[in-house]
């Protein structure tokens, strides 16, 4: 008999929500992590973003090296219903 | 009334009961008078003992345990199956009034000590206490099948670093955890990256599975204490691409009471408790936290430091402060500093003699931390061994000095450093060619000394992100 080293959680699975058949009028906001150049990248998607009819929101972390507060995890959550995160490297 | 209160706990019959065993010299003394007593007796090691008289084999210790038989022999008065009165060893004097029997023993010595009881074994009490106690322990039990191999069990699991560990059962966990003062369901922490609350249960459970002895429990937990602080910042340490883990800094006398290395081949293998307290730590990030490579660990190399990396300052041997105490405790503090860092690098000078030339060589050395064109991005772990330290010491530098002559050899030109100078694209933006850069921040260089008496090296060991965006070294007491 052994004792469970682990933190004995389940792990709560979530499904991703149904794919957008259009982002016309939808909001997408854009996740800025902090990374060198993941603003050049976020740039660029936002004028594609916004020539096909999409609201967009801009946001950034304060680190890339900590997780988004999660009052911008809220903040985002509230305002936008796509959201696309600028990893780097 | 001496029991321990269990639903296991077995009956003691009415009228007298007395314990022994054989190995006891006093057990053996009074064994002729158990003749002349109508009493119920118990033997704890040969069932053939006493002799002359009808005994019962307390073969698995349940009696002597249950009714916390510390001695023996132990003699017991029960009446409507409550203890009235004991004694332990031999007290003629005892045994005469709770027997009855007034000249019981004359021939025999006024007083004699008893043993200890087989119950109170140091080699065996941990067994007992898992077998019998009322486990406070709240870890599920993982049930192994007959033919189960313990360790491939383990390994199937998912639990280990791909080293064997020492399977965790509650009689190792008991153990260790006699190495705290702390209950078992205490919360140490909260460890990333699933923010979970880590107990000091589950700090045992991973620091048996590390090999680690009950005394290195505490610095697990101040260990862990400071690993899971904002500051240090363990979920971007285990999330980065760079090759960093925690490495761990012990100071103060308990180093050397436990049994810690700060001399030959200090950050080597070899001896149990450097390599077993920062492998505990880093079990724990993984099973508790949830930090395993290839998911959250996003290393691109890691280092092998990441099993586990933790060493002593010889502070008793340095000519300098040590850093626990440069960071604000006392030389008789014991604790733990972390710093994210990646495998260790060795300083090379054995010419020079002077602490000036010495010092160019560190600050050579020192520049090339990552990218000898990038500054300020990182600090910097320094090992300063022994025969390096001499030069110094012998010139009268003390931390302060060494540090600042360090620093002041390390103010590099920003036109060296700039993207494309020197033929490299890594640098520092154009718009700084024209400044002084530092290569590292003020209080970017932490000096520790330690290694063995002979060689003319030290090591650097190269940090993380720094400062508030990245990861700050975390000093932590050392609680008993």
């Amino acid at each position: 008999m052994l004792l469970d080293p682990t933190n004995e959680r389940t792990i709560l699975e979530r499904l991703l929500l149904p794919r957008p058949a259009t982002l016309h009028g939808k909001t997408v906001g854009l996740l800025d992590i902090s990374k060198p150049r993941g603003d050049v990248f976020l740039d660029r998607l936002e004028q594609r973003l916004i020539a096909v009819g999409a609201n967009v929101l801009r946001f950034k972390k304060p680190t890339f090296a900590k997780p988004a507060p999660v009052d911008l995890r809220h903040e985002i959550a509230t305002k936008c219903e796509v959201v696309i995160e600028a990893l780097a490297d | 009334m001496a029991d321990r209160a269990n639903a296991q706990r077995p009956t003691l019959p009415d009228g007298l009961v007395v314990i022994v065993k054989r190995e006891c010299e006093t057990c053996q003394m009074i064994a002729p008078l158990l003749q002349q007593l109508d009493a119920t007796v118990y033997t704890q090691d040969d069932p053939e003992f006493p002799a002359d008289v009808s005994s019962i084999h307390d073969a698995d210790l349940s009696v002597s345990w249950h009714h916390e038989i510390e001695t023996v022999p132990t003699l017991i008065r029960i009446i409507n199956g409550e203890e009235i009165e004991r004694t332990v060893g031999w007290l003629r004097s005892d045994w005469q009034r709770i027997t009855g029997i007034d000249t019981l023993g004359d021939d025999l010595p006024v007083m004699r000590p008893g043993c200890g009881s087989m119950s109170v074994d140091p080699n065996l009490v941990d067994m007992l206490r898992a077998r019998f106690g009322d486990s406070a322990l709240r870890s599920r039990r993982i049930e192994l099948a007959e033919l189960d191999d313990e360790m491939e069990v383990l390994f199937d699991r998912g639990v280990t670093d791909g080293l064997p560990v020492v399977p965790p059962t509650e009689q190792r966990v008991l153990r260790m955890l006699q190495g705290t003062t702390r209950a078992p369901d205490d919360i140490v922490a909260i460890v990333a990256p699933d923010l979970v609350e880590v107990s000091v249960e589950k700090v045992a459970i991973n620091a048996v599975m590390a090999g680690c002895k009950p005394e290195y429990l505490p610095w697990v937990i101040a260990a862990l204490e400071a690993v899971c602080t904002d500051e240090f910042n363990i979920h971007g340490v285990l999330a980065t691409t760079m090759p960093v883990g925690p490495v761990l800094i012990c100071n103060g006398p308990g180093t050397r009471a436990i049994g810690m290395n700060s001399g030959v081949n200090v950050l080597g293998q070899g001896n149990r408790a450097n390599s077993t307290i920062g492998r505990a730590v880093q079990l724990i990030v993984r099973n508790v936290g949830g930090g395993r490579p290839g998911e959250v660990d996003r290393a691109a190399h890691g280092n092998p430091g990441k099993v586990g990396f933790c060493f002593a300052e010889n502070d008793a041997g340095s000519p300098f402060t040590s850093l626990a105490v440069s960071r604000g405790f006392s030389a008789d503090d014991n604790t733990v500093t972390v710093f994210a860092g990646e495998g260790p690098r060795v300083i090379v000078d054995q010419l020079a003699r002077d602490p000036d030339q010495l010092a160019n060589t560190f600050a050579a050395c020192l520049r090339t931390a990552h990218h000898p064109k990038l500054v300020l991005g990182f600090d910097c772990l320094l090992v300063v061994g022994p025969e390096h330290g001499h030069v110094f010491a012998e010139a009268g530098w003390d931390r302060d000095r060494l540090l600042a002559e360090l620093h002041a050899r390390l103010q590099l030109h920003g036109a060296d450093l700039v993207r494309g100078a020197g033929d490299m694209a890594e640098g520092v933006p154009d718009w700084l060619a024209g400044e002084t850069l530092p290569k590292f921040r003020p209080d970017g260089l932490l000096l520790t000394y330690a290694g063995g008496g002979a060689g003319l090296f030290s090591a650097m060991i190269g940090g993380w992100a720094n400062g508030s965006t990245g990861s700050r070294p975390v000093t932590r007491r050392v609680v008993p």
